[in-house]
């Protein structure tokens, strides 16, 4: 006689779920700090139920199936509200992988009396939850990437801070790598303070760029450009003795634009070219 | 005779493997005790080099090591890559001379920041380019 494996876990539903706590909740890993039990066994009962409702005798073999996608949407919101959480990818997998503990258990005990069929059911089980679990893993990944893009994108706007450092006078401290990404990001927010601010002065700090090569010298060339085209004045400071052994032998030619060891000296040489002038303070010599 | 100390390989396949690579090309320059100047030398060619890879070659490969000759201790890298391999050499490494819209200061820049500096192409196989800096050079 051949046995409906679905037909059986259906009836074994609350079994399995029984089966299913025990396990994750006997985890060492578990992790109570980020999910109360409630919380875990609402999960739990949602996914085990959307899968039973799902499967039949037909689509056991085809885990493609579409009955399934279901499934698979709740298993990624889980797995990606988990990724988000900051769930190890070992919790989450386990999470899926305890199920299939609890379901193949079941299924020993149900077919005790018949090898054959629980060869072949827990076949298909191992196939089926396999493929569940390397989609939570999928899901999970992914979203931890999205976090990692939407930090990335953060670092360079964080990153790009225009500073008024004096009335007409703005400085951008680069830190980092310029890449051709971040040269737009710090292009588009220098010129769009000079315009702000009407400055006619920008300094650009390269003391936090740890290699100046030939790429990164040309979008500072480029920078310098669009400056002057907006008609303001762009210093080049932060260069340090290596940079500039570096810049030299590398054969780059900066010597059109003013470039300053110091933030310190080419404010100095700002303040030159607006006519500023800073002066210690006299004491009134009528007191002494 | 030069003695390999030390090896470390690493693929170079998107631009955000420059950095990366760079910071390990560091590491090892500060284990060997090399200075900050001779270092950041070595860095900027390493990352002239990676960048051509990248750019004109479809990324490749990147051989870190380690090597000490006689009482000198230096680092040799090696880029190879399968990319369509350079024609003219000797114009390849002329100043101001290049195909993209760089400022063509890349590789006879690179030649003058290291010590030893090796370039072999063949044209529709690929280029291998190999520099040492030496500690103390």
């Amino acid at each position: 006689m051949k046995t409906d494996i679905s037909k059986l876990l259906q009836k074994n539903h609350k079994q399995i779920l029984e089966d299913w706590m025990t396990n994750q909740l006997a985890d060492a890993s578990l992790r109570e700090d980020l999910m109360s039990n409630e919380e875990l066994g609402e999960q739990s009962q949602e996914l085990l139920s959307a899968l039973l409702k799902s499967i039949n005798d037909k689509n056991l073999n085809d885990v493609q199936s579409e009955e399934f996608e279901n499934v698979y949407e709740i298993l990624s919101g889980i797995s990606m509200s988990r990724a988000r959480q900051g769930y190890t990818p070992r919790e989450t997998g386990m999470f899926v992988l305890s199920l299939k503990q609890a379901i193949i258990g079941t299924l020993t005990k149900m077919l005790k009396n018949d090898p054959q069929a629980l060869v072949d059911a827990s076949f298909k089980m191992n196939n089926l939850l396999d493929s569940l679990s390397i989609m939570t893993f999928e899901t999970f990944i992914k979203s931890r990437e999205e976090v990692i893009l939407r930090q990335t994108d953060e670092i360079s706007e964080i990153s790009t801070p225009v500073i008024r450092v004096w009335d007409g006078i703005v400085a951008l401290p680069i830190i980092g790598t310029l890449d051709s990404s971040r040269t737009q990001v710090v292009m588009e927010a220098l010129l769009q303070e000079i315009v702000e601010s009407g400055s006619t002065i920008a300094i650009l700090d390269i003391s936090g760029v740890p290699a100046v090569d030939s790429l990164v010298a040309q979008h500072l060339i480029k920078t310098v450009a669009a400056t002057r085209l907006m008609g303001a004045e762009c210093i080049i400071s932060g260069i340090r003795p290596e940079i500039a052994q570096t810049v030299v032998h590398l054969g780059i030619d900066l010597s059109n634009i003013v470039t300053k060891a110091s933030l310190a000296s080419a404010l100095r040489h700002a303040f030159g070219i607006l006519q500023l002038e800073v002066q210690k303070k006299q004491k009134d010599k009528t007191v002494r | 005779m030069k003695l390999v100390l030390n090896k470390d390989k690493m693929q170079i396949i998107r631009e955000q493997d420059v950095v990366p690579f760079r910071n390990r090309v560091k590491e090892y320059a500060t284990k060997i005790g090399m200075g900050i100047v001779n270092q950041t030398k070595l860095i900027t060619a390493a990352s002239e080099l990676v960048r051509n890879m990248l750019k004109y070659g479809g990324g490749g490969e990147a051989l870190i090591e380690v090597i000490s000759q006689g009482r000198d201790n230096g680092i040799r890298l090696t880029f190879t890559d399968k990319g369509p391999g350079i024609t003219d050499i000797p114009l390849a490494m002329k100043d101001g001379y290049t195909t993209g819209k760089s400022l063509g200061v890349g590789l006879p820049g690179a030649r003058r920041l290291v010590n030893e500096f090796d370039i072999k192409s063949t044209p529709g196989s690929g280029t291998t380019v190999c520099i040492i800096k030496w500690k103390n050079g």
